[in-house]
């Protein structure tokens, strides 16, 4: 029997190829001089779910919450293996916190037909937070298992999943549907696929066709819309047309939604710059190492 | 997160210039296929897009995946198993798969078998970025020749048999010619091969030095003819892995320590005959052969790159006399060494890639049934152009398998060099570079055997026609005096050539390595031309090239024109006699 997994999916800035240009004068992120980029554990929670669906059959569905821009991360998503990738847009989602976004995407999944597993990375390397998929899990009131290390065993009604609790490991039994989060030692993600990459690199959705067609003119110019509708209805037949979902489609309500649903308020903003506060040296010799040793255990920085 | 692809400036550029979107027309024939197969392009650009993204996703895994698993595959190499089965090491098995999922084992294989239909250029720059990873997988992934050979030559009920699991990645396969008897001279074969009285056909007889003999499908060249012992009486067979194809030996060897390479023993082995009898070595293995030897032209681009790389790092960060070694004169000159001929030799190898694409377009064109449709002028300068090709491809290929491999061989050792006693030492990859670069001017012809293919193709003007055409062009004014000194070389050459003719082909192929090396230096020094006129860089390049060239051709033109014999005739006084006694 198979499995049709949900996998939550974000677009975020490469925080790795920070430059000088990546922190706005108020202290937040410039998202402009920063590569958008698939997040990395989202990744390998896409590279779990791909590998259930290679053993068991089943569905993969993608879902990314965010600007048409992240369209990309749903076509790197089918390249990989994906069979459906779904964009929630929408003006009225802008500035929603963990709590508000851990809404809408529950939202989504309650529009789709069957799920057995919701599957999140561990967290976002933008905001850090590890919040949102055990908020979605609270949400659908699905059990969930966070830091997914491997998938021991699935079977119909149930999964045993290995988790990673920091200083050593547990199994879980949990009943399905469930959520998990997935950690970036669970696998290493695949690569493109050559062949899934040539056809959906011309995979489009409507935000994408309207600003290619439309570009600065009136999307609702006759004419135009005319083209457009054209250009939709072609990649539909073809199986290139990527679902783009506001907040009506998935039923949100919209007090959750967006500011009015975001209780989090940032209090201030610190530029935190660190700076070496002296260091000491270690002699390279047995006794060295032990009193180095000694210390990081003192400081808790390990054991 | 190196990308083997996109990071290497060169490949780039080769990229950017090499004008893919004819290529593209080749393959796709006019694009026809994207009426039926939902991935194959709609036009140049997307073709040409294709052929960036899937490179992009080979130096991904290459730069990321490939390069991080090489030392460890060096150290475990494969294993002999007991039941007579072949284990790779982890690392390759791992490759193996990743390289799949990445459906780049069907680079190309034509699309109604689940390929990518990419030109050979395309694929060659892949292997260089495989290769630079790790040498020895290239060994596998480079073997993409033989699902080609079948699909050139292989009946239709083979090709759909077996090809679509070889673009899948579920079969790799093996070439199996070399026997003990029968390396360089495959003529000597002695394997043979016979049918039962129901026309089935079996393998008997012994192949070694078999890279990854242990492969799913092996092409068998075995002798089928008991009557005919030259090349005549040889044919090409297919058969499958199992019980009947025995490996008894693994070789133990120098380098390419992932490759397994195998002797193997045929114990009545069915097999598929491969189109005709008594064409296996002339066309069909020597067809095999020409793509393998540019597929490890483009290994030992991989192997050069990788070996600089470190040496370039080294160079920057190791400090002796209070500077950086790369500020010292005598380690600059390695490292600029190092990268020119590199670029020259990846310049002759990417060359000779567009060529063979050429010579395959137009032999398809002449000889499909669409001839009948052009009219007499049109079809007479197809044949014309496809006859040019044709010997173009024959001289390049053997010339950048021997150009390119023995450059690897000279930058692995200068590579070490600037490390010193680091380099000599397992603390860093050089030294596995230095022990993969030796194979490469050994297998599939050694280098003295590519010399006396190429040179056959310079001395019957191949070469030098393909100069006056480069010579015809309008050049830029700031690159007249380098195209005046090309000219007097290919002069010099050709005076040189008409002095050999005149000594006969004995003498030819005593100076044959001479008479190539001319050849490459002024072939590379139009390529690089040609590179200069897209780029300021590449000016400097040309020039640094070409200038130093100049005083090689001209020292290569006067010892062939010496007239000394001496290797043959003063051959005994020099080395001695051996005596036959003592046995």
């Amino acid at each position: 029997m198979g499995y049709d997994c949900v996998v939550m999916v974000k677009q975020v800035p490469d925080t790795k190829a920070v430059t000088a240009k990546a922190m706005k004068e108020d202290g937040t992120v410039n998202r402009a001089a920063l590569p958008a980029i698939f997040n990395p554990e989202d990744m390998n929670a896409l590279e779990t779910a791909l590998e259930i669906k290679d053993q068991y059959g089943g569905t993969v569905t993608v879902v990314t919450m965010g600007p048409p821009a992240a369209f990309e991360i749903l076509r790197e998503s089918l390249f990989r293996g994906a069979d459906r990738a779904i964009l929630i847009s929408d003006r009225r989602a802008a500035a929603s916190d963990t709590l508000a976004t851990s809404y809408i995407l529950s939202c989504a999944v309650k529009q789709l037909p069957k799920v057995d597993l919701v599957l999140c990375g561990r967290q976002a390397i933008d905001g850090d937070t590890a919040q949102v998929g055990p908020q979605i899990a609270e949400k659908l009131d699905f059990p969930q298992v966070t830091y997914l290390e491997k998938l021991v065993e699935i079977n119909g009604k149930h999964a045993v999943i290995k988790r990673n609790v920091g200083n050593g490991w547990e199994l879980v039994k949990t009943s399905l549907p469930a959520l998990v989060t997935v950690i970036d030692t669970a696998n290493l993600p695949r690569p493109s696929a050559a062949k899934r990459m040539m056809k959906y690199k011309k995979a489009r959705g409507y935000a994408e066709i309207v600003k290619e067609i439309a570009g600065d003119r009136d999307p609702q110019d006759p004419a135009i819309k005319s083209q457009i509708d054209a250009k939709v209805s072609e990649l539909k037949t073809k199986g290139l047309f990527l679902e783009q979902w506001n907040l009506d489609d998935i039923k949100a309500d919209l007090q959750w939604c967006g500011r009015d649903g975001s209780p989090t308020k940032v209090h201030r903003i610190q530029s935190v710059v660190l700076k070496g506060a002296g260091h000491q040296q270690f002699a390279s010799t047995d006794e060295g190492m032990r009193n180095l040793v000694h210390l990081l255990i003192e400081d808790h920085t390990i054991g | 997160m190196p990308n083997f692809f996109t990071e290497n400036e060169d490949i780039v550029f080769n990229f950017k210039t090499m004008d893919l979107g004819r290529l593209a027309r080749f393959m796709e024939e006019d694009f026809r296929f994207a009426k039926e197969v939902d991935y194959a392009p709609e036009n140049e650009q997307d073709a040409i897009d294709n052929y960036r993204r899937i490179l992009t996703t080979v130096g991904q895994i290459a730069g990321e995946f490939i390069a991080e698993q090489a030392e460890s595959v060096d150290r475990e190499g494969n294993t002999l198993c007991e039941d007579g089965t072949v284990r790779y090491s982890q690392g390759i098995t791992k490759d193996l798969e990743m390289l799949g999922k990445a459906q780049t084992m069907g680079f190309t294989l034509p699309y109604r078998f689940g390929g990518l239909n990419c030109p050979n250029l395309v694929y060659t720059m892949a292997n260089e970025i495989v290769s630079r990873g790790d040498a020895s997988l290239m060994n596998i992934f480079g073997l993409q020749g033989i699902a080609e050979t079948i699909n050139a030559f292989g009946s239709e009920e083979i090709k759909q048999q077996y090809l679509p699991h070889f673009a899948s990645g579920k079969y790799t396969g093996a070439m199996v010619l070399t026997e003990p008897d029968a390396g360089s001279d495959l003529q000597a074969c002695k394997c043979r091969a016979y049918q039962d009285s129901n026309g089935k056909w079996y393998i008997n007889g012994v192949k070694r030095f078999i890279t990854n003999g242990c492969g799913e499908i092996l092409l068998v060249m075995a002798r089928t003819e008991e009557d005919r012992s030259d090349g005549s009486g040889l044919s090409l067979l297919l058969c499958e892995r199992g019980p009947r194809v025995k490996i008894r030996r693994l070789e133990e060897k120098l380098g390419i320590h992932g490759s397994p390479t195998c002797e193997i023993f045929f114990d009545d082995t069915p097999a598929v005959l491969i189109g005709e009898r008594r064409r296996g070595l002339v066309p069909y293995v020597m067809s095999l052969m020409n793509g393998a030897r540019l597929g490890i032209a483009s290994q030992s681009l991989g192997i050069a790159e990788a070996a600089y790389n470190v040496a370039r790092d080294y160079g920057h960060s190791r400090k002796q006399f209070g500077v950086t070694i790369d500020q010292l004169p005598a380690v600059r000159d390695l490292l600029v060494e190092m990268k020119i001929s590199i670029e020259a030799a990846r310049a002759l190898t990417y060359e000779c890639a567009r060529v063979v694409d050429h010579e395959r377009w137009y032999l398809w064109k002449t000889e499909s049934d669409q001839a009948d449709s052009f009219d007499k002028d049109t079809l007479k300068k197809l044949k014309e152009d496809s006859r040019k090709y044709k010997r173009l491809a024959a001289m390049l290929t053997p010339m950048c398998k021997y150009y390119s491999s023995e450059m690897c061989n000279k930058v692995a050792y200068d590579a070490m060099q600037v490390l010193g006693g680091s380099g000599y030492m397992k603390d860093y990859p050089v030294e596995r570079h230095y022990r993969d670069a030796r194979i490469t001017n050994i297998y599939e012809g050694t280098s003295q055997l590519q010399v006396v293919a190429a040179v056959r193709g310079i001395a019957s003007g191949t070469a030098g026609k393909a100069f006056e055409e480069y010579q015809a062009q309008q050049w830029p004014v700031e690159l007249a005096d380098l195209v005046a000194i090309q000219k007097k070389g290919g002069d010099d050459l050709a005076e040189a050539l008409a002095e050999v003719k005149k000594n006969g082909i004995e003498y030819m192929d005593l100076y044959g390595r001479k008479i190539v090396d001319i050849g490459c230096d002024l072939f590379l020094g139009y390529l690089f031309l040609q590179q200069a006129r897209n780029c300021d860089r590449k000016k400097e390049v040309a020039r640094r090239f070409i200038t130093t060239a100049a005083p090689r051709i001209a020292a290569n033109c006067r010892l062939i024109k010496s007239g000394d014999r001496s290797t043959m005739d003063k051959f005994e006084l020099i080395v001695g006699k051996f005596d036959d006694s003592v046995a």
